[in-house]
């Protein structure tokens, strides 16, 4: 499905400011697997979800999706398949347009054939009702009001909802959640699990919540100054507990996790 | 007076094209595009010297395509070459300038004197009576109204709106944003082209300073129209534009007439008014924090 091969990055080379974001970086994931990645500060965690949504090319190594070479494919003609969500809420949607142009706009260009001068016709539209009606929010009866009247916990809704409506290949989550108070972070994480669940679509998840890096899914990954220093699935991980798995991070890296966000939500 | 009204109508008509071309380059695509001036220009300068060619049809046409021609330089500018987008404007509006002395065959002006225009020939299929200007003018500048919500709605429309309110999210959404930006320049220029070509048969002549301060007036009648009507919709957007230009011509017919304000000095109250629009936010921000200040230094004393 997603394979990345020795990929390395580095930003403002040659420079005081050096940093060697990602370090040989490999990565197998199969179709349906769902695989959330925890790690410290700046452990590349971000930086390996927009090297594989292609927001940089990558200075070494490469990237394949269904066996497709996108190492060098532009960002906009990923996303045609690669679904992402950010952790600002803002990011997703535009603000200035409805939640039906919103959905419109998503809808026509992920399904296939549709001509550039196609426009959103009454089947389009009954469609999205119908989906918006799915996340229990009641935008369904808001279509016609700008985006930028929802709440942060809507619009990352909605977000999800553009993002999946049409299934992608592969979707980027990168602490879409994290933004939002605890209420609006649980309703639009179960809202993620079924979506995902529903379409057996493969995700790629950061966190910075440990209990979740090892409920939802099938595979935990962590991240350390640029290398996935770890890697856990099957028997090992259900009964792997949040002490275990910092255990195993400070026998296999030889220091302490510091990831203030990610200690503070261990209390939770 | 009559005439007067009559005249205010079929310029703000014919300008109006101006003000929706800037609604889609300053508010759509939130690129303050200045290629406007010569853009205008260019259109009355192709369609006037085709127009004395004998083809007032076709001049119209290859004024909008000109236009169009024009809007993607400034695109490919600033999208391609990583020209700012202001200054992408200004270079492709000053190497206009001499495109537009090279269409009129180097001079500074040229006139129809007996030939056809769209005018005329309208005139001579005798709807309208007396109102012949009007109905073409307003005919034209609402079947381009209509086409410009028509294709803003559209899927490529979407994406030219989704470019200029959320960045982040056109690129995550499979949209090209170079494609769009440029798309949309060149649809605006293309409408600032037909509304020189329009503007230029009506005249009768072309000339080459005949843009100055086009861009600004455009604001003003925008920005009246979405004072007027509000900014809630795209449809009710492009009728606020038209609906300013009227407004904008009423005025200076007014002021004209009765030389309230002189008419020399038009040029800088319309940009004073302008300024002081698009400043209003920043205007009312300053004196909102000023007011804050003073009522917490009353309460806390020294």
């Amino acid at each position: 499905m997603l394979k990345i091969d020795k990929i390395r990055k580095t930003f403002n080379p040659g420079t005081v400011n050096e940093k060697s974001a990602l370090q040989e970086v490999s990565l197998h994931l199969k179709p349906g697997d769902f695989a959330s990645i925890i790690g410290s500060n700046g452990a590349g965690k971000s930086t390996l979800l927009n090297a594989v949504a292609g927001s940089f090319y990558v200075d070494e190594g490469s990237v394949f999706l269904n066996g497709k070479n996108i190492t060098f494919t532009p960002e906009y003609k990923r996303s045609r398949v690669v679904g992402r969500l950010f952790q600002n809420p803002l990011r997703g949607t535009a603000p200035h347009m409805t939640i039906e142009e919103n959905l419109a706009l998503s809808f026509l260009r992920a399904s296939e054939g549709s001509i550039p001068f196609s426009r959103i016709s009454k089947k389009d539209k009954d469609f999205f009702r119908e989906q918006l009606s799915l996340l229990e929010m009641g935008l369904e009866d808001r279509m016609k009001q700008p985006v930028g009247l929802l709440s942060g916990g809507q619009r990352q809704a909605l977000t999800l909802l553009m993002a999946t409506m049409v299934p992608p290949q592969l979707l980027l989550l990168d602490e879409h959640t994290a933004a939002l108070d605890p209420g609006t972070a649980d309703k639009v994480l179960e809202l993620t699990q079924r979506i995902i669940k529903r379409n057996h679509t493969t995700c790629l998840m950061v966190t910075h919540n440990m209990h979740q890096a090892l409920e939802l899914g099938n595979r935990t990954l962590m991240m350390d100054d640029g290398k996935i220093v770890l890697d856990v699935q099957g028997e090992e991980r259900e009964h792997m507990t949040v002490s275990d798995l910092l255990e195993k991070f400070r026998t296999g890296v030889g220091k302490e996790l510091d990831n203030d966000r990610m200690l503070l939500s261990m209390e939770a | 007076m009559f005439y007067v009204i009559q005249t205010a109508l079929e310029l703000g008509f014919m300008y109006a094209l101006v003000a929706m071309a800037l609604f889609m380059s300053y508010r759509i695509l939130d690129i303050a595009d200045l290629t406007t001036d010569s853009g205008f220009v260019l259109g009355a300068a192709v369609s006037v010297t085709i127009a004395a060619a004998g083809h007032p049809f076709l001049a119209v046409l290859a004024a909008v395509l000109a236009g169009a021609c024009a809007g993607f330089i400034t695109a490919f500018l600033q999208t391609r070459l990583g020209v700012p987008s202001i200054l992408a404007g200004i270079v492709t509006n000053t190497g206009l300038y001499t495109v537009n002395l090279m269409v009129m065959g180097w001079s500074s002006n040229v006139s129809l004197l007996k030939q056809e225009t769209l005018f005329t020939m309208f005139r001579d299929t005798g709807i309208g009576g007396s109102w012949y200007k009007l109905i073409l003018a307003a005919g034209i500048t609402v079947l381009a109204a209509f086409f410009l919500v028509w294709f803003l709605g559209t899927r490529l429309g979407l994406s030219i709106r989704a470019t200029g309110d959320n960045k982040d999210m056109v690129k995550a959404s499979s949209i090209n944003p170079i494609f769009t930006i440029t798309v949309g320049l060149c649809v605006s220029n293309a409408l600032t082209a037909l509304s020189g070509a329009v503007v230029g048969q009506y005249q009768k002549s072309a000339d080459i300073n005949g843009g100055t301060g086009i861009v600004v007036i455009g604001l003003a009648c925008l920005i009246i129209g979405e004072t007027i009507f509000g900014r809630r919709s795209v449809g009710r957007n492009v009728a606020a534009a038209v609906a300013g230009s009227i407004v904008y011509r009423f005025l200076y017919a007014v002021i004209l007439k009765t030389s309230i304000v002189p008419i020399e000095c038009l040029k800088l109250v319309t940009a004073v008014v302008v300024a002081l629009a698009i400043a209003a936010p920043a205007l009312k921000e300053w004196a909102d924090f000023q007011k804050r200040k003073i009522r917490s230094m009353q309460k806390g004393g020294r």
